[in-house]
């Protein structure tokens, strides 16, 4: 805190800004003990950051395939019109690329107005301002759990809002029943706080798992009864095995005959499906004029850099190049999904079975001391040490059973992978050793 | 507005934040760009149309920033040359920004203030263009209803910025013209006893350094009353520097970072500088805004908010090149300097050879002009009444200084550098044909007071600055009159 000085906001003070989790303390422990093949093969390997980085060639070989001359072409009115172009309604051509590329990944099963299109600087920019925009202070947002712990902060941190959790768990692989919305509402209204809108993650994040049209029916008539908005943030759909396993909340709007749809907002980035996190790409899809409106007034605070805009609406205006590029990266999470999933069955780990995403949702229940938070942060601290991995610990994600972990498998090469998969089963063996001697 | 009386119909009203006008956009500074909208000026295919004089764009030196990224492809991840570094680049989202960002950015600063000061790169926090930077600090400082106290005439995007979701007041310094609207110790205490008096906390104060829409520099005897107030009062300072770049003429500009240098028995925790790229370097689209704060805690919690509003690390690592190039930046701001210079006289010669004043200026990229003589009577109304005859008849789109919270009427901001030489020239023109007409009307009706109400100048704008609005359904946002001409 300021020494002698002046104190700053409570909003400053305060810790909703979320760093103090375990989520954070991994990442911090890896920070400072980095692995690298060559310099530093015992460091910790980072399994708790969701990248996507398995497909980068492909994005390098289309750069270098179409040299956009300097990004702006040959004339200065080009640079000079880029450079000053700080419109809040985006550049008419990248609005167009990204409502085609959301096309695309929901093969032309549902349309996009470039209109409806509100650009932010990363999806973190987005949840935020629908918060500030469909909430007051005090209010409520229904998350159904396990959840992206960086919520936490993207939703409550500046808004005052709370989050009022919707419980799933292992029974019914942690599908959203109706029972768990209505319960969470009922909580909501005992603690006097007033519910605005429902978040959903689809594919979710951590379970790696599309959420199914029934399901996604059964939501929207409930937000529909309660008269709430719906979010859906859908930042993972193009990262959907099979492309025709994903249903985006767009179709159930469009096959209702758009009815309802001025309570439903979609929020998309190019950071997970094209591993651009850098870039700050990130966009809300919204058929409520209004929130269209006033969301742009509000993202004059998190524009996206009109070079940026620029070079991204060349490339993903490339038909051929957006289709090879989501088939491409499809079957390679496939794979990499796959490998994983069989690596920590041979290690005797069970993982819930997915279908979508960058990251598994293992469980380790067996190697838990005892079924509790504390124990599963002990765990988590011992891989973190021992087995000198960091993987997020499912209480992170506010999930109310322990011994569930997200394990990220898109952050790194196949033979890092390799080198981790081999520390979790040299890791789980030693703990079963130890647990059988000690029942003995 | 927002109140939930039914909950039943819960989902049509959205938050109060969001049904509020705090967003700014019915202000007149804004009414004045949607008449441009509607009749943007083009050499070729308007000639007739709007000329805008309310962006304060510098546009002056394009060509030189362009020529650079030219001859240095490896700096863009799109060549050839440079794709090498896409993968790194792409990947990266640390809120700390690229090193080699921030190093270039607090070497640039420095050197914008023409080496008075030296900044470390780990106080440099970035965020979405000053505009982000204004409500991050905001954020960090103040409670909601705490407030910060302004000088007037201010940048009327403060109200939004500062303002709209932090729920942070801003309550006026009174500056006059009998003293070229200097801030004096006499109106802060008014200022910070007003707020008192009235039970509202002040935490801090905000200055634009240079001023806009003055353009003029704070003297060090101000910056000395401002820190020395801070300190006294235990409030924060922010200072907004983002036209440091863009002093062109004595005296020469002093940045609160000399201060904060030269008085080390003043606590810095309480100072903080807002900068940005997009007047200096002239490329607003980019969003490169910056915190840099003395205080520890502050950028700390800076930082972490920051992830609302990071730069692209695409634009990070092309400007991480550009402003790296000692050669370049030093060049760049001299001759950026020159161009304004030349341009602030021409038109400043112009104006006063009709009879029209501006208040004297050595920075920035727009005067502040004195149009007092032109008003029926000292008020606002009257103020805008002329503005609406110089949008209308003039089509010239000036700011006017009540959007400015300015406490005398008559005073416009005009931009100068969002335009090249033609394009002045004829602005320059319909001022020099308004002011010989407006010169012809009063001889003719010496004896009526009203001027600018009967005949030919028959107003036809709505009486009320609202309606303007209702003539453009489209929303507005910053357009450069250069990026219309050239589409």
């Amino acid at each position: 805190m300021a020494k002698k000085g002046v104190p700053l906001s409570e909003m400053a003070t305060s810790d909703t800004h979320g760093e103090d989790s375990a989520y954070f303390a991994g990442w911090k422990a890896y920070d400072e003990d980095p692995y690298d093949a060559a310099s530093n093969p015992s460091g910790v390997i980072q399994m708790g950051l969701a990248e996507n980085q398995v497909s980068f060639d492909l994005l390098e070989d289309y750069l270098e395939q179409h040299p956009q001359e300097f990004g702006w072409g040959c004339g200065t009115s080009s640079f000079r019109e880029n450079a000053l172009f700080q419109d809040y309604h985006g550049l008419k051509s990248f609005r167009r690329a990204v409502a085609l590329f959301m096309e695309q990944i929901r093969g032309g099963r549902t349309q996009f107005d470039p209109e409806q299109i509100v650009l932010t600087a990363g999806a973190t920019a987005a949840n935020e301002l629908l918060s500030f925009i469909l909430a007051d202070p005090g209010d409520g947002l229904l998350i159904p759990t396990p959840y992206y712990p960086g919520f936490d902060r993207d939703l409550r941190w500046r808004t005052g809002v709370n989050i009022v959790p919707v419980h799933c768990n292992s029974s019914n692989g942690f599908r959203i029943t109706l029972r768990a919305l209505e319960d969470a509402c009922a909580g909501a209204e005992t603690m006097k706080v007033r519910v605005k809108a429902l978040l959903l993650t689809n594919p979710s994040n951590p379970l790696g798992t599309a959420i199914t049209r029934p399901v996604l029916e059964e939501i929207l008539d409930f937000v529909a009864r309660k008269d709430i908005h719906l979010i859906s943030d859908e930042i993972y759909s193009g990262s959907v095995f099979s492309s025709d396993e994903f249903v985006s909340m767009a179709e159930v709007v469009e096959a209702r005959g758009h009815e309802e749809r001025d309570r439903v907002h979609i929020v998309y980035s190019l950071s997970k499906d094209l591993g651009l996190p850098g870039y700050r790409a990130g966009t809300i899809y919204s058929y409520n004029n209004e929130v269209v409106t006033t969301a742009r007034r509000m993202s004059s605070f998190t524009l996206v850099s009109s070079q940026t805009q620029k070079m991204l609406a060349s490339m993903l205006s490339d038909k051929e190049f957006t289709e090879n590029y989501l088939r491409t990266n499809r079957e390679r999470l496939k794979k990499r999904y796959e490998f994983v999933v069989e690596g920590l069955s041979n290690a005797g780990i069970r993982c819930l079975q997915g279908n979508a995403g960058l990251f598994c949702w293992m469980n380790l229940g067996e190697l838990l001391e005892e079924p509790t938070v504390e124990g599963e942060l002990s765990l988590w601290n011992l891989i973190l040490h021992e087995a000198k991995l960091n993987i997020s610990p499912g209480s992170s994600c506010h999930c109310l059973e322990a011994g569930w972990f997200r394990v990220c498998f898109a952050n790194m090469s196949q033979q890092t992978l390799e080198v981790a998969l081999m520390r979790m089963k040299d890791f789980t063996e030693k703990m079963k050793a130890k647990q059988m001697i000690s029942s003995m | 507005m927002g109140l939930h009386v039914d909950d039943h119909s819960n989902y049509n009203v959205l938050s109060r934040i969001a049904t509020s006008d705090g967003h700014g956009e019915n202000s007149s500074y804004f009414d004045g760009w949607k008449a441009y909208d509607n009749d943007p000026f083009h050499p070729i295919d308007n000639p007739k149309g709007v000329i805008q004089m309310g962006l304060a764009e510098n546009q002056l030196c394009l060509d030189l920033t362009h020529q650079w990224i030219k001859q240095n492809p490896q700096a863009s991840i799109c060549t050839g040359e440079g794709v090498s570094e896409f993968k790194d680049v792409a990947n990266f989202q640390d809120y700390h920004g690229l090193p080699d960002f921030r190093k270039a950015i607090a070497r640039f600063m420095g050197k914008a203030r023409g080496g008075g000061a030296m900044f470390d790169p780990e106080r440099i926090v970035m965020s979405g263009g000053a505009t982000g930077a204004q409500e991050n600090i905001a954020f960090c400082l103040a409670n909601p209803g705490e407030a910060f106290l302004i000088p007037t005439p201010y940048y009327p995007g403060f109200d939004r910025d500062f303002r709209w979701r932090t729920g942070v007041q801003l309550l006026p310094i009174q500056c006059h013209s009998f003293n070229n609207f200097k801030i004096t110790e006499p109106a802060l205490v008014t200022a910070y006893q007003t707020a008192q008096r009235s039970n509202i906390t002040v935490k801090g104060i905000l200055v634009t350094n240079p001023s806009n829409p003055l353009g003029t520099t704070l003297d060090r005897e101000t910056l000395r009353t401002l820190v020395s107030f801070a300190n006294e009062k235990r409030i924060h300072l922010v200072c907004d520097e983002i036209f440091s770049g863009t002093v062109f003429d004595r005296p020469t500009y002093v940045s609160v970072s000399e201060i904060v240098e030269e008085e080390p028995y003043y606590d810095r925790d309480l100072i903080h500088i807002v900068y940005s790229l997009s007047k200096d370097l002239g490329v607003p689209g980019f969003r490169v805004g910056v915190i840099y704060s003395y205080n520890d805690a502050v950028v700390s919690c800076a930082r972490k908010m920051s992830s609302f509003g990071l730069v692209s690390t695409q634009t990070q690592h092309l400007l991480a090149s550009m402003l790296g190039d000692d050669d370049f930046t030093t060049k760049f701001l001299a001759e950026s300097r020159r161009r304004l210079s030349r341009r602030h006289k021409v038109f400043t010669a112009a104006l006063h050879r009709v009879g029209i004043k501006c208040l004297e200026s050595n920075a920035g990229l727009f005067c502040w002009m004195n149009l007092k003589h032109l008003l029926n009577e000292a008020t606002v109304e009257a103020e805008l009444e002329l503005w609406r005859v110089i949008i209308k008849e003039v089509k010239l789109n000036m700011s006017p200084g009540s959007s400015f919270h300015c406490s005398e009427p008559g005073w416009f901001r005009v931009c100068f550098a969002n335009m090249d030489d033609n394009t002045m020239e004829t602005a320059l023109k319909r001022i020099r044909t308004f002011v010989d007409r407006g010169n012809d009307t009063t001889a003719a009706q010496a004896k009526k007071k009203k001027k600018w109400s009967d005949g030919s100048l028959r107003l036809s704008l709505p009486r009320r600055i609202e309606e303007l609005s209702i003539m453009t359904p489209r929303l507005i946002s910053p357009h450069s009159p250069l990026v219309r001409a050239a589409t």
